[in-house]
């Protein structure tokens, strides 16, 4: 056995080390594309929200695959490739729009709102001159046509017909925590993306990592946003790639733990000079402060106090991941309501109090593994289980996307 | 062209970009008044009139509660900017308000010396001529970002 095959094997611990190569390497990089983001699995592709009437279209990814998601005539959701049947080319540049057809800038052939090739120009020649053969068969290489489905606003598709149906997928907890959030029509208020310096599962596994959020981020152990402390949990779902972590609202006023064992967030004496930016309502009505849940591969909701968004995770290559934020409120919120949001969005996103800091983290890790792709990470906390858990001092939701991610990859 | 209310207006462009590119973050919150409105969004948002921002501030606290948490709280590598800011256009709506637009450009020098362009976009601002100690201070600075894409994190006001 060569020293590669032998860095490259998984290490015995099994799904308590997770080796560095897979951070790394370029052929993994490409397998995971087909065996996981091209195989069987559902992806985040946008909101119903983005595209309210027929004709609406938008660009997005499966994986590092461009996509086109319709809504057609008929009020049906489709996605297919972005890619035109001919050469190749993108066939919808712009992010979003409104069309009857989708046409090919390059050779002007063009499409329906299902990504069926409908016409090639000049297919018959000119004068009869020129143009195809009878017998050419264009559509051989047509743009692939995605199972689309939608849960409460939320749009997923798979290029697999193996990939089961997407509740089954999601599980029947991660279903309702989803429509926990999405209970009613929502607006869009707006995105941006944050670029991460690292690749795609370093974020994916930031968001799992239930024992990291009030560690690293002090706005959340400072003002008891969210303590390992407090009430919550963390619930794992699917085949162990779909979890959910929420925290319930001051229900450790006077614990002391953090202060006692001397941990650097909670340390320091910040004080709010505007402490309205805390305010928050109970608009669900279950006292739930602080909901992040994550679908395998490519998919997380969040709910930060009133600040609600889905992020998607695009990989741009083994070192470059994309998180596509999109933030929204819901159709009935007043003035008030809007105002509240968006001062609540100062935690979220490149610059917010809170999440700053994952883009930070992740990319020290893929900069600190350079030369230890032989070596591997540790997640013992909460033992080598993977569990639904009342602590969320636990990596049991890291463990949990391992599970599903060797599952899918076959390592 | 009221050459005298353009050079107000530059010198407190220049005042305050020499104040966050020499790490003067202290005195970043007393360019703006007690009530101002100081917000980063992108020209995507800007455009399509939605109104989330990557930095949301309506009071000159909220400013100070920002550098405070830079510095005392939020995690992220030394790094410094350097702004160049042009094309200044000033309009006199009273005889206390200018409204000004311009262009930014902003490079981040990382500690470890890597320098990049890190990002470009358009000011509009609302200023108070009289301000606080006779000088001019922001009412209402909007940074719009010429793309929708933020390197790894922004906490440095722009």
């Amino acid at each position: 056995m060569s020293t590669e095959q032998q860095t490259r094997a998984w290490p015995a611990e099994r799904l308590t080390r997770v080796p560095y190569w897979v951070y790394q390497d370029e052929d993994i990089y490409c397998r995971e594309q087909e065996k996981i983001f091209r195989g069987n699995t559902w992806n985040f592709l946008g909101l119903e929200a983005e595209l309210p009437n027929a004709g609406d279209f938008k660009t997005s990814f499966l994986g590092d695959m461009p996509v086109v998601v319709t809504r057609d005539e008929q009020g049906e959701l489709r996605a297919f490739e972005n890619r035109c049947a001919h050469r190749g080319a993108l066939l919808c540049i712009a992010p979003r729009g409104n069309v009857k057809r989708i046409t090919c800038v390059y050779h002007n052939w063009s499409y329906d709102l299902a990504g069926n090739l409908k016409s090639v120009a000049f297919r018959q020649g000119i004068n009869g001159k020129g143009g195809m053969q009878e017998s050419a068969c264009p559509q051989s290489q047509s743009p692939r046509k995605l199972r689309v489905a939608a849960i409460a606003g939320l749009i997923f598709g798979t290029l697999s017909e193996a990939t089961p149906p997407l509740e089954q997928y999601l599980g029947p907890q991660i279903v309702a925590r989803i429509r926990r959030v999405m209970h009613k029509p929502v607006k869009l208020l707006g995105g941006y993306s944050q670029m991460f310096p690292n690749n795609w599962k370093l974020y994916l596994d930031n968001v799992k990592d239930t024992y990291h959020a009030s560690l690293l981020h002090l706005f959340f152990a400072k003002f008891r946003l969210n303590r390992l402390s407090q009430q919550g949990g963390v619930i794992v779902d699917g085949d162990g790639g779909n979890h959910v972590s929420f925290t319930m609202m001051q229900t450790d006023r006077r614990d002391t733990v953090y202060e006692s064992a001397g941990v650097r967030s909670a340390q320091g004496g910040l004080r709010l000079e505007a402490p309205e930016l805390l305010d928050s309502v109970d608009e669900i009505g279950d006292g739930i402060t602080l909901q992040i849940l994550a679908v395998f591969p490519n998919f997380v909701l969040q709910q930060i106090m009133n600040s609600l968004a889905v992020r998607q995770v695009v990989p741009r290559g083994v070192n470059e991941t994309e998180l596509v934020w999109t933030c929204f409120g819901y159709q009935d919120d007043d003035e008030k309501m809007d105002a509240l949001r968006m001062r609540q969005s100062n935690f979220i996103g490149p610059a917010g109090f809170i999440s700053m800091e994952d883009g930070a983290a992740t990319g020290f890790v893929q900069r600190g593994v350079q030369g230890a792709s032989g070596n591997a990470s540790v997640i013992e906390m909460g033992g080598d289980r993977i569990a639904s858990d009342e602590s969320r001092v636990t990596e049991t939701s890291v463990r949990g996307l391992w599970q599903a991610y060797r599952g899918h990859m076959g390592l | 062209m009221d050459i005298a209310l353009q050079l107000t207006v530059e010198n407190l462009l220049a005042r305050y970009t020499h104040a966050i590119d020499d790490d003067q973050l202290e005195a970043w919150p007393d360019f703006f008044v007690e009530g101002a409105r100081y917000h980063i969004t992108t020209a995507e948002n800007h455009e399509r009139g939605l109104p989330l921002s990557l930095v949301h501030a309506d009071s000159r606290a909220m400013l100070r509660d920002r550098v405070n948490a830079l510095r005392h709280a939020n995690v992220y590598e030394a790094q410094r900017y350097r702004h160049v800011f042009s094309a200044v256009l000033v309009e006199r709506i009273d005889m206390q308000t200018v409204r000004a637009v311009s262009s930014f450009q902003v490079v981040r020098i990382m500690h470890s010396g890597e320098a990049t362009l890190f990002a470009s976009g358009r000011c509009i601002d609302r200023i108070h001529l009289a301000g606080e100690n006779g000088q001019a201070q922001f009412e209402e600075r909007l940074v719009i970002l010429d793309s929708r894409r933020v390197d790894t994190l922004l906490a440095i006001p722009l």
